[in-house]
């Protein structure tokens, strides 16, 4: 992975307070496991900024090394990596991810 | 131990991961069928998978932790071949 792409991730993380990079757009998510991803954050009544790697195949393999996580999607919150698809649900269903996104949420 | 599936890919998933983490409880189900003809589903089969796996090995990890041990454990399986694996990860008596 190259340095650039790197830096980009990391300004990327840093920038937003709830990231999630998936494949597709929040509105139209090319994938079943992003879907449910963007479906869990809209539950909670938050808007993540959304990468989509589909569109930018440097940041698709780049990410992968920066999380140490080989799948997407990937949630970020407050620059920190939170887990995928199944970590979002079952910290969901268990009441962490709302506690954890409480001050994100859209008033 | 539950033998649910028996396809190439499951069994070599099903045995690495019996190498890495000595499990107590191992369920790997394959559910390329309901994926057929959408993105990821390249006509081989054994391409999506749910896996249930217990491991003395995830005691005191946090998730993210547990799975990065089964991420390893699959390797360039995961990358090359599977193109959805769903996780569930504990440890004994969770």
């Amino acid at each position: 992975m190259t340095e650039e792409v790197n830096a980009r991730i990391g300004e990327i993380v840093r920038g937003n307070d709830v990231v999630l990079f998936m494949k597709g757009s929040a509105l139209f998510p090319q994938c079943g496991f992003s879907a449910r991803a963007i479906a869990i954050l809209d539950r909670l009544g938050v808007e993540p900024h959304t990468v989509d790697v589909l569109q930018d195949p440097e940041v698709r393999a780049g990410i992968k090394a920066y999380s140490d996580w080989p799948t997407i999607p990937q949630l970020y919150i407050d620059g920190e990596f939170v887990g995928g698809s199944d970590i979002m649900m079952e910290m969901y269903e268990a009441g962490e991810l709302g506690e954890l996104l409480a001050s994100k949420a859209k008033a | 131990m539950a033998e649910l599936e028996t396809g190439p890919v499951a069994a070599e998933m099903m045995k690495r991961l019996r190498v890495a983490l000595s499990p107590t409880r191992l369920e790997l189900v394959d559910d390329s069928a309901s994926h057929r003809g959408h993105a990821g589903h390249d006509g081989r089969g054994e391409s999506h998978f749910t896996l249930l796996i217990e491991s003395p090995a995830f005691a005191g990890l946090n998730r993210v932790a547990r799975q990065r041990l089964v991420n390893r454990a699959l390797a360039e399986l995961l990358v090359e071949r599977v193109h959805a694996l769903a996780i569930t990860a504990r440890a004994p008596g969770e």
